[in-house]
């Protein structure tokens, strides 16, 4: 049954935790089941009711599901509107996570997703009752080209990852219609971990490159390592210490002297967006992540859109099918590519999602640069505040995010993990921690334009108290998080001896 | 602007504790000539309202107001307002991905319990955090078998769904897969006698789809004895999820992939949906996506956390096992609460209803002259018909009458053209499927 309400009298259990409150000793819904409970009901049928082992035979039928919820609506609601109560969102303040751009996630934009006209539609509709749906699609393509400064699009990826997969697809097609694919793509070793997880699976060799001393590309040695037998440079830019690569055109040059490609992973699109375009500077192929620049909700991990952008020589490979205005001004989707890379996934993508998206862009225009100085303001910003209590391992010019290290913390033993969940303590959600590889200890911070002054002096205080309490009280940042209502969990037991679902006693 | 959150002065404020006078300085480390100095060609910016009356037109512009038979992967079931209004909520609707667990126990406890559902519901032993949709679940199942068995041959059902083979086809050309496709029989099920046990042997998967996209049921367990014969692993697909409510779930597949959309989330022209793998624990190391797991905290309150992250790109990288990063969280949950609303006995009912509406509409097509069952096999929501005529004329005719007519298989299957599968859910009213039923009737009597 559900954990057993913590005797008030006990002071271990109590110290800093709301566990005797009912919302917070909540169990699974399973264990609040019982039989005869329903939470939905349907309208009767109206036409003659079926056997189902006559019609399908008694080896096509099943039993009713074993252990499946039997609960009421009211306990629905409560059970999941406690849950909800046990997580930090963007509606409750910032994430400094670097390089997840936690923006605020407008609500118009999921009133417009929940239209009738909209959410109701089917994907395999005629094209003649879909216009609306094929003109969002095509509009929202006209802005991401416009923002990234590429001659064409899909929408089709279904997150930043996909979209990753997604271009190398694209870049293998192109560099075959040339005569040979290569087997190479080169990865700075700061990259995102789903970079070289999409290179395998795009059927490349993964060749790491060390970043130089300033945490950028090695510029000087990339001419050695851009063989004829590499496709692709995959870079983010910024990079993922925040920093913009200054040396670009002469990378995109090296590059594309012995015909290989540039792929930007857009990740960090929140410092560009309105400023630059990366199809001035010389970049291929990209992928956008809605849900990090163009505010859709993460929702606790997805949905996402990873569309992916390219220059013309790339156009005609692009997955199929593509979103299309013919001359009479009508729009369709083609099928007919017979260049295409081919499909990555059924119908015509993450419609909710990118319909959100354009929402977003609509609601800024051409004013979307307004919101990247922000960003980049509210980083640097903290940055010069954070300064005299963090170690910068990379002394250069922050974007919309800043990277310091735990260095000074770490002499009296406490290191970012620490530091993070400390910040727990003081409301804020953790930066990223340990992430880039290339900077031990790192603490990767990114507030994003949707912090106002406040919070970010709000922000700064806290850390500013957690670096003193690092060098007075370590102990206390070493076993935060104090005032949630579980501690630190057992991350070795979960996967020793993984328990990844419930079961009836 | 609305969502900027700072004053005019503000900004000064700020950037003179910086020191910097103008916000121009924080962009020098661009080089000067990709600085863009006119603003960006873009549509807007419109205000809250403004934006509101677009997206009304576009609505207006599709098919707002029509019936459809159309299932194809995509299935119109009820949905619930009290899951609609839960996954708002701000707690999830803009909560980010549950790494730091105690922050997040909200979203880990909803996996969990998302996770016990999938099993519950496919007659699997573990399933993940999700995926991004039913194809890419399939084709990243396939992926998994050939990890599994270090075999490269895959045999794939040409009544999988046609665009599920399509992404599938676009992820195996890369990594040596070799894909041969089995056609079907006259039952419209997979022709078994093409099956050969020394095709078998080297072959990682034999892949199906059940109901399958003529609608029919496969034989699961013959199929599961056969290809595990031959070191084989049987790799199910499900795009119509309703179908498990009174369907036998396809226990002996090795690998389950299925689309969940059917659980309360509305068709929304393609997405966003939510894939689903679930399979045997034996296999739990070679699966992709995230996993939510039980633990406790020193203590001893139970907690959830994302565990075997080994598995994953942000640990292993080249090695993972997948490069999903971000899949389909939030309706994840939307199912979860749809399926915990609904209820045992509701997915069941759920389910008699679509097969009950189904047989009616399919014995009051089967009274018109001319019109005929395909296949022989069982069916649920979906069924496949012969016409005199072209389907392409029929739904345009159809679509005058504001239905929107089935799937015409001939534009996907060569061998099968004036051949459709009309879907019907529990959504459909008697009076439309008549109203569709005499609509067909009267296309097909008019002079050609």
């Amino acid at each position: 049954m559900n954990p057993k309400l913590t005797d008030l009298d006990s002071p271990a259990k109590n110290v800093g935790k709301a566990r005797a409150h009912v919302s917070q000793n909540e169990g699974l819904i399973f264990e609040q089941s019982a039989p005869g409970k329903r939470g939905m009901e349907l309208p009767p049928l109206d036409v003659p009711a079926i056997d189902p082992a006559k019609a399908l035979g008694s080896q096509h039928t099943r039993d009713a599901i074993e252990g499946f919820p039997e609960v009421s609506e009211i306990e629905v609601i409560r059970h999941f509107t406690r849950l909800s109560t046990w997580n930090y969102a963007i509606d409750l303040g910032m994430y400094p996570l670097g390089s997840c751009t936690m923006k605020y996630n407008p609500r118009v934009n999921e009133f417009v997703a929940r239209l009738d006209g909209l959410a109701t539609e089917h994907p395999e509709q005629p094209a003649e009752v879909s216009q609306g749906c094929l003109r969002i699609l095509h509009d929202l393509q006209k802005c991401l080209l416009s923002i990234t400064g590429m001659d064409a699009a899909t929408l089709q990826p279904a997150a930043g990852a996909q979209g990753e997969l997604t271009g190398l697809l694209m870049i293998r097609a192109y560099l075959e219609s040339q005569g040979n694919p290569r087997h190479k793509v080169l990865i700075p070793d700061s990259a995102h971990g789903t970079n070289p997880a999409s290179v395998v699976i795009a059927g490349y060799e993964v060749q790491n490159i060390k970043s130089n001393s300033r945490g950028q590309i090695d510029t000087d040695h990339l001419r050695e390592f851009v063989t004829d037998d590499v496709a692709a440079l995959m870079l983010t830019n910024p990079s993922t210490l925040g920093v913009f690569e200054e040396r670009i055109a002469e990378i995109a040059a090296i590059l594309h002297e012995r015909g290989a490609l540039l792929y930007m992973d857009g990740a960090n699109m929140n410092a560009l967006a309105g400023v630059t375009r990366p199809g001035d500077f010389g970049v291929d192929v990209m992928h956008l992540n809605l849900h990090k620049t163009f505010s859709t909700p993460h929702g606790g991990g997805g949905p996402g859109a990873g569309p992916v952008l390219a220059k013309k020589i790339l156009e005609p490979f692009l997955p199929v099918p593509v979103v299309v205005q013919k001359p009479d001004g009508t729009y369709a989707l083609d099928h007919n590519r017979p260049k295409s890379v081919g499909r990555v996934r059924a119908f015509a993508g993450n419609f909710g999602v990118l319909l959100r998206a354009l929402a977003y862009t609509l609601a800024y225009g051409p004013g979307i640069r307004q919101a990247t100085e922000d960003a980049v303001l509210n980083a640097n910003y903290i940055r010069k505040n954070l300064e005299p209590y963090f170690d910068l391992p990379y002394n250069l010019p922050s974007m919309h995010e800043v990277v310091f290290s735990d260095a000074r913390q770490k002499t009296k033993g406490v290191n970012t993990m620490d530091i993070a969940k400390r910040l727990i303590d003081y409301g804020f959600h953790p930066y990223t921690t340990a992430f880039p590889l290339i900077v031990p200890g790192a603490m990767m911070i990114e507030p994003t334009e949707s912090e106002s002054k406040q919070e970010c002096d709000l922000f700064i205080d806290a850390m500013r108290s957690i670096a003193a309490e690092a060098d007075a009280t370590p102990d206390l940042v070493k076993t935060a998080p104090h005032s949630t209502r579980v501690g630190r969990l057992d991350e070795v037991a979960a996967a020793r001896k993984p328990v990844l679902r419930w079961k009836p006693a | 602007m609305r969502y900027l959150p700072k004053s005019p002065s503000e900004r000064q404020e700020m950037l003179a504790s910086i020191g910097t006078r103008s916000i121009e300085e924080l962009f020098t480390s661009i080089p000067e000539k990709f600085r863009l100095r006119a603003p960006l060609d873009l549509p807007g910016p419109l205000s809250e309202s403004e934006i509101i009356q677009y997206f009304q037109a576009r609505a207006a512009e599709n098919a707002r107001g029509y019936v459809s038979f159309l299932g194809a992967g995509v299935y119109q079931h009820l949905r619930s307002v009290a899951a609609d209004a839960l996954i708002q909520r701000g707690e999830f609707l803009t909560s980010y991905t549950p790494y730091q667990a105690e922050f997040a126990q909200g979203t880990l406890t909803a996996i969990f319990e998302f996770q016990t559902l999938m099993c519950q519901i496919t007659g699997q032993e573990v399933a993940n955090a999700s995926m991004y949709d039913g194809s890419t679940a399939l084709t990243e199942a396939v992926l998994m078998a050939e990890r599994l068995t270090s075999r490269r041959h895959v045999l794939v059902a040409r009544s999988v769904h046609p665009e599920y083979r399509q992404v599938l086809h676009t992820y195996a050309k890369n990594l040596g897969l070799e894909i041969e496709e089995i056609g079907y029989t006259a039952s419209g099920q997979l022709d078994r006698a093409a099956l050969k046990p020394e095709t078998l042997a080297r072959t990682a998967a034999v892949v199906v789809q059940s109901p399958n996209f003529f609608g029919v049921l496969e034989e699961i367990p013959a199929l599961a004895e056969v290809a595990h014969a031959s070191g084989a692993l049987l790799v199910t697909a499900i795009t119509e999820a309703v179908s498990l409510g009174i369907v036998r779930p396809p226990a002996e597949a090795d690998i389950v992939a299925m689309e969940g959309q059917a659980f309360g989330i509305p068709p929304s022209y393609g997405g966003p949906y939510v894939g689903v793998i679930a399979t045997r624990d034996k296999f739990v190391r070679q699966m992709p996506g995230r996993l939510a797991g039980q633990t406790t905290d020193a203590a001893g309150n139970r907690g959830f956390v994302l565990t075997l992250a080994t598995r994953e790109q942000h640990i292993r990288r080249e090695k993972a096992t997948s490069n999903i990063c971000t899949n389909e969280a939030l309706y994840a949950l939307a199912a979860t609460i749809h399926l915990c609303l609904i209820g045992k006995e509701g997915l069941r009912e759920q389910a008699l209803q679509n097969l009950a509406k189904a047989r009616f509409a399919q014995s009051e097509l089967e009274k018109i002259p001319g019109v005929r069952r395909v296949f022989t096999g069982p069916t649920f929501n979906e069924f496949s018909l012969e016409f005199p005529r072209s389907v392409k004329m029929i739904n345009a005719e159809l679509l005058r009458e504001k239905i929107i007519g089935p799937f015409a298989l001939g534009t996907q299957f060569p061998e099968l053209t004036k051949r459709a599968v009309i879907c019907v859910t529990e959504t459909t009213p008697r009076a439309e499927i008549e109203r569709f039923a005499a609509a067909v009737r009267r296309i097909l009597e008019k002079p050609v």
